[in-house]
C-alpha cells in the first residue's frame, strides 16, 4: 500500500481497541520471568558451548603478537578465534570500527579474541591465560582539543552547514544577543539486557538468536561481515532487553558466537560482560555546542544559530546536535553548522533521540537565558516565538503543530504561576526549590514496514513481522491493530516478532517503530479484509468486520469461516509517498520539573516531573506513557549524573561498568506525569499516529537545568549538572 | 611525529606497555605460570543440593559457579536475569531464605540446604503472584529485563517493612516503618530499570502493600 495522500476515514477510527490503555500483551510472561532473551534459548540451540570475549588493552595501535599456548591448553576449551584464525572478514555498512580488531587496533575493549569452552567459567578462566603485546600508538581522545581541528562530515543525511537570511549581519546589529557554549558528555546506553547472542551452523546456514532492534539491518551485516549470501543468515530476536540504539547493529557477541560455532563445530553462545560493554559498543558523542540567538526588544527571534562540535573514529559519523534549531523557533536569519573531529575513543552512534537529545539539552538552557535576558517569562518567550511553517522553507507547513498548547496546558496543570521568576527565592526547610520548563521536539520519521497475516479455521488472526519489541509496546499495539481491523477482540490475535524469515518491518529505531510498523499491519489487513470478503461473496465496499463477524448489506457470517479448512494469508508493506516532504511532520512537548537544592551541599533531587505531549493518535495510552516516563528518566540520568569519563592519557571510559556509569536508580526519580494533547495526523499514516518513544527525552534534562537555576540562580552549561559544578557558587546559606 | 610503532619511554608509558602484555581481568605477570597449571587441570566439582522453589535438585557443579548461573544454565530458570554480573544492578534477584540477595555475588555450592524462591516460584503467566499482577495492571516495566529482579525485590522488601527493619530514609528506627513512595524508593534503588518505569513500579508496589495493610 503507498501511503501518498492524508488519511481519510479508515477501521482503525473506530477506535474499539485502538486507544484503549490495554495491559500489554506479553505482561505476565515478562512478570512472570518465562519470556525469553538471547541468552536463554536453550529450546532453539540445544547444548551451546560458551564463548567469552577478550578487548584490547590498548586504544590504538597494533598487536605484535598474541600467545595462545596456556589459553588452548585450559581445561574444557574447544576453540579460540582471533582475526589471525577467523579466516577473511568484511565489515557490516552499519559499523565504524571492525568487530574483532586485530593486528590494527581501533578502540580500547574491541574485541581481539573469543574462547569458547564448555562452561562459562571454563571459558572466563582460559581467557586469563591468552597473553598480547602490543604496540601503542598515539591517539586522540580529548573532544576540546581536537575542536579545531574538526571538519565538515561527508554525509548524505542532514547538511553539515544551513543558511537562511543573514545570520551574521542580523545577529550584529540585534538589539538583544545571547551567546554561549554547551556541553555534553558521552553517555552510554546500559541497557539491562547484556548484548549476548547464541550461533547454530547447519553446513553453510547460520542460525543466530540474538538481541538487535534491526532484525533486517543485522542479518545484512552479518552476512556480509561473514562473507555469505544474504539468505544463508537467519537472525531471531523476540524479546530484547532494552537496546536504546545501542541494539540497532551487530555487535561484537554475534559475529563471534558464529566465529566460535564455526571453529568450535557446535553451537555457541556469548555475553558481553557489563565491563566489556561501555568501551566495546557504542555510545552517544559528547558534543559542544555553541548558540547565539539575536532579538528584538520585545521578544522576537531575529537571529538564531547553533553550531554543534562531536567526534567519532575515522570515516565515523556526527551527533547531528543542531537539527532541532533549524524547525524548532521562528526568526528570518538562521544558520547551523556540524563540525565533526577524529577521536579514537570507542565508536560513536545513536542513542535514543541522536540529535535532539544532546541538542535540546544545549537550545533549551539558551532559551531561557535569553528570555530572562529579555525580562520575559521564558514561556511566553517560547510562544512569542512559534511557527506553524518550516522556518526555513515557509512554505511548507507543519502537518501539525500543538507546542504553544503544550507550553500552555503544562503551566497551568504544573502552576508555573506560582514560579518565582527571580532565582534563588524559594525555600523549604533545607531545600532551595525551583521550577523549570522547556520545549519538547522530536522529528517524526516514517519508515517502509511489511507484514503478513493469516486467518486460521479457529478465527484467530496471526500476525508476523521482523518488527522488534524492545519494551516499546510493539506486540500490544499491532495485537491492537489487527484486533480492529479485523473487528476481533485482542484474544484472537497472535503476534509474531523479531524473525528475519518474516516480512521486513521498519524497525525500533529513531521513534519511527510504532507508527511505521502498525501501518505495515494495517496494509496487509485492508488485504486480508479484500480476501475475506470475496471468499464469502460480499462486496467489499459497504463490508463490516466487527465482533467476530463479516457484515455486508444483511448478509453476516462469521469471521472463521472464511478461512476454510486451510485458512487465508495476506501481506503487504506500507510505503510512504512524499506526504514528509511536503509537510514537515514534527512530535512536540513541554517539560516541567520541580526540583529541591540542599543549601548546603547543592545535592539536586528532582521533587516533580510533568510532560505534555502532542504525537499524533495515541495507540495505546499506557504503554505510549510508559515510554514518555522512561524517556524523562533517562532525561534525568542525562541532566544529573550520565557522564562517561575519559581517560585521556590512554583513551578509555574509565568508569564502565554500572557502579561507575550512575544511571536513574528509583530514589532519584519523583512520580511523573504525562499529559498527550488528543490529537489525530492524518498525513503521517493511515494510524494517524507519530513516534513517542524519544519525544520524552528531547528537553526534559534543560528543563531539570532550568530548575536548578531557578531554584539557586547558578547556570551550568556544562552537563552533567553535578554538586561541584554548583557548590562554590550557592547562595550563602542563611 | 608519534605514530604505529613508536613509543614514548617515558616511566609511565613503561609501566602501561608492561601492565599491557597481559591483556585479560586480573592478571599480573607473577601468577601467570601458576594460573595456566590450574586452569589445565579439570575444574573442581563439588555436588549440591540445591531446594529452588521448593523443589530440591542434586547438581554436580564447578565450585565456581554462582548461583545465578546454576540457576540460568543447570537448570534452565532463566526468569532470574544476568545484567552485571557484579552485584550492580539487581536484575539477578532471588528470595533465599526470605532474604533477597543478588544471586550473581554468591557461589551455588554455599546454598545446601537454602530455601531460594525466584521469579518463577512466586507465579506463573496463568497464575500470577499479586505483585506480577501489580506490575502488570501499573506497566511496571518496559523490556522486562530487570523485571523479574525488580518483583522478587519489591515482594522481599513489604516483608522487610512488614519485619519492623527500618531503612536510611526512615525518619524514627523505634517506628515501624511504613511502605511510603519515598520507603518504597529508597528500598528499591538496588533494582537498576534502564527504561525508566521507576514511576509504575512505585505505583505497583504501593498498591501491593495496601492489600496486605
Amino acid at each position: 500500500m503507498k501511503f501518498d495522500t492524508p488519511a481519510t476515514t479508515n477501521p482503525i477510527d473506530q477506535l474499539k481497541i485502538i486507544g484503549k490503555p490495554t495491559d500489554r500483551i506479553d505482561g505476565p510472561s515478562k512478570t512472570a520471568g518465562t519470556a525469553p532473551y538471547a541468552y536463554e534459548r536453550h529450546d532453539i540451540v540445544a547444548n551451546p558451548a560458551h564463548g567469552y570475549v577478550v578487548g584490547s588493552a590498548i586504544a590504538k595501535g597494533r598487536i605484535a603478537s598474541i600467545d595462545l599456548t596456556d589459553a588452548k591448553a585450559a581445561a574444557g576449551v574447544l576453540a579460540i578465534v582471533t582475526a589471525e584464525n577467523a579466516g577473511k572478514l568484511a565489515k557490516g555498512s552499519l559499523n565504524t570500527a571492525s568487530l574483532l580488531g586485530g593486528p590494527e587496533i581501533q578502540h580500547y575493549h574491541q574485541a581481539i579474541a573469543v574462547v569458547v569452552a564448555e562452561t562459562f567459567e571454563q571459558a572466563r578462566s582460559a581467557a586469563e591465560l591468552i597473553r598480547v603485546d602490543y604496540i601503542r600508538a598515539e591517539g586522540a581522545y580529548d573532544l576540546a582539543a581536537a575542536k579545531n581541528s574538526a571538519a565538515k562530515p561527508a554525509t548524505d543525511e542532514d547538511p553539515p552547514d544551513t543558511a537562511v537570511g543573514d545570520f551574521a549581519g542580523a545577529f550584529a546589529t540585534a538589539p538583544v544577543q545571547f551567546d554561549a557554549t554547551y556541553t555534553t558528555p558521552d553517555q552510554a546506553h546500559a541497557m539491562m539486557e547484556p548484548h549476548a547472542s547464541m550461533a547454530a551452523w547447519d553446513g553453510d546456514r547460520l542460525t543466530v538468536v540474538t538481541s538487535n532492534q534491526m532484525i533486517a539491518w543485522g542479518a545484512r551485516d552479518l552476512a556480509t561481515t561473514l562473507g555469505l549470501p544474504r539468505d544463508r543468515v537467519r537472525m531471531i530476536s523476540p524479546f530484547i532487553g532494552g537496546g536504546f540504539g545501542g541494539k540497532l547493529f551487530v555487535r561484537a557477541d554475534v559475529l563471534l558466537a558464529a566465529l566460535g560455532a564455526r571453529a568450535a563445530g557446535r553451537p555457541v553462545k556469548v555475553a558481553l560482560t557489563r565491563p566489556l560493554i561501555f568501551n566495546n559498543t557504542t555510545h552517544r558523542p559528547a558534543t559542544i555546542q555553541r548558540i547565539r540567538i539575536g532579538a528584538t526588544r520585545d521578544g522576537r527571534i531575529t537571529a538564531i544559530g547553533h553550531e554543534g562540535w562531536s567526534g567519532d573514529l575515522p570515516d565515523g559519523k556526527p551527533e547531528t546536535a543542531v537539527n532541532q534549531t533549524r524547525l524548532l523557533y521562528a526568526g528570518a536569519n538562521r544558520m547551523t553548522a556540524t563540525r565533526l573531529a577524529v577521536l579514537d575513543l570507542p565508536e560513536g552512534n545513536a542513542m535514543r533521540a541522536p540529535g535532539e537529545a544532546s541538542g535540546m539539552m544545549a537550545l533549551e538552557i539558551a532559551v531561557d537565558e535569553m528570555a530572562e535576558k529579555l525580562g520575559l517569562d521564558p514561556i511566553e518567550f517560547r510562544i512569542l516565538n512559534d511557527t506553524q511553517v518550516d522556518p526555513e522553507k515557509p512554505e511548507r507547513k507543519f502537518s501539525h503543530r500543538p507546542l504553544v498548547e503544550c507550553l500552555r496546558m503544562g503551566a497551568d496543570r504544573f502552576g508555573w504561576s506560582k514560579r518565582s521568576a527571580q532565582p534563588g527565592r524559594t525555600r523549604d526547610g533545607r531545600w532551595l526549590t525551583g521550577i523549570g520548563a522547556a520545549a519538547a521536539f522530536r522529528n517524526n520519521v516514517v519508515q517502509k514496514s511489511a507484514a503478513r497475516v493469516r486467518l486460521d479455521p479457529r478465527g484467530v488472526v496471526t500476525v508476523e513481522t521482523d518488527m522488534t519489541d524492545i519494551g516499546t509496546g510493539s506486540y500490544t499495539i499491532i495485537a491492537q491493530t489487527a484486533a480492529e481491523m479485523m473487528g476481533l477482540p485482542l484474544n484472537k490475535v497472535v503476534v509474531r516478532l523479531g524473525d528475519s524469515t518474516f516480512p521486513v518491518s521498519a524497525g525500533s529505531g529513531g521513534q519511527w517503530g510504532a507508527n511505521s510498523s502498525t501501518a505495515g499491519v494495517y496494509a496487509a489487513c485492508v488485504k486480508l479484509r479484500e480476501a475475506v470478503a470475496q471468499k464469502l461473496g460480499f462486496g467489499s465496499a459497504d463490508v463490516v468486520f466487527a465482533d467476530g463477524e463479516v457484515r455486508s448489506g444483511n448478509r453476516s457470517a462469521p469471521l472463521a469461516k472464511a478461512a476454510g479448512d486451510s485458512g487465508i494469508v495476506a501481506e503487504d508493506t506500507i510505503e510512504f509517498g512524499d506526504l514528509d516532504k511536503k509537510y514537515q511532520q514534527s512530535t512536540f512537548g513541554a517539560h516541567f520539573v520541580e526540583v529541591g537544592v540542599d543549601a548546603a551541599t547543592a545535592e539536586v533531587r528532582i521533587r516533580r516531573m510533568l510532560a505534555v505531549c502532542a504525537a499524533g493518535r495515541i495507540l495505546n495510552p499506557k504503554s505510549a506513557r510508559s515510554q514518555v516516563i522512561g524517556a524523562m528518566t533517562m532525561g534525568a540520568g542525562a541532566a544529573l549524573m550520565e557522564d562517561l569519563v575519559i581517560d585521556e592519557r590512554s583513551g578509555f571510559f574509565v568508569n564502565h561498568d554500572l557502579a561507575g556509569y550512575e544511571v536513574p536508580v528509583h530514589a532519584d526519580i519523583p512520580h511523573q506525569d504525562v499529559i498527550f494533547l488528543d490529537e489525530v495526523d492524518p498525513i503521517s499514516s493511515p494510524m494517524k499516529a507519530k513516534g513517542v518513544g524519544e519525544l520524552g527525552i528531547c528537553g526534559v534534562g534543560a528543563a531539570i537545568a532550568n530548575a536548578i537555576y531557578n531554584a539557586t540562580g547558578v547556570r551550568v552549561r556544562d552537563y552533567p549538572i553535578t554538586l561541584d559544578k554548583l557548590l562554590d557558587r550557592m547562595p550563602a546559606v542563611g | 611525529m608519534p605514530g604505529p610503532g613508536n613509543i614514548e619511554f617515558s616511566r609511565r608509558n613503561l609501566l602501561i606497555v608492561g601492565a599491557a602484555s597481559f591483556v585479560t581481568p586480573g592478571a599480573i605477570a607473577a601468577p601467570t605460570a601458576a594460573l595456566a597449571q590450574t586452569a589445565a587441570a579439570p575444574p573442581a566439582l563439588s555436588k549440591v543440593a540445591l531446594n529452588i522453589n521448593g523443589k530440591v535438585s542434586e547438581l554436580e557443579l564447578d565450585t565456581r559457579t554462582t548461583l545465578l548461573d546454576a540457576l540460568r544454565e543447570h537448570l534452565h530458570l532463566t526468569g532470574t536475569k544476568k545484567g552485571c554480573d557484579h552485584g550492580q544492578c539487581g536484575a539477578c534477584t532471588v528470595i533465599v531464605d526470605g532474604r533477597r540477595i543478588n544471586s550473581c555475588l554468591t557461589l551455588a555450592v554455599m546454598h545446601a540446604g537454602d530455601k531460594v524462591t525466584t521469579i518463577e516460584g512466586l507465579g506463573t503467566p496463568q497464575n500470577l503472584h499479586p505483585m506480577q499482577s501489580a506490575f502488570v495492571k501499573h506497566d511496571g516495566y518496559q523490556c522486562g529485563y530487570c523485571t523479574p529482579g525488580q518483583i522478587c525485590s519489591a515482594v522481599a522488601a513489604l516483608d522487610e517493612i512488614k519485619a519492623g527493619i527500618p531503612s536510611h530514609v526512615s525518619a524514627d528506627l523505634s517506628a515501624s516503618p511504613q511502605a511510603t513512595a519515598a520507603e518504597l524508593r529508597e528500598r528499591m534503588s538496588g533494582n537498576i530499570c534502564r527504561c525508566g518505569a521507576y514511576s509504575n513500579i512505585v505505583d505497583a508496589i504501593t498498591e501491593v502493600a495496601g492489600r496486605q495493610a
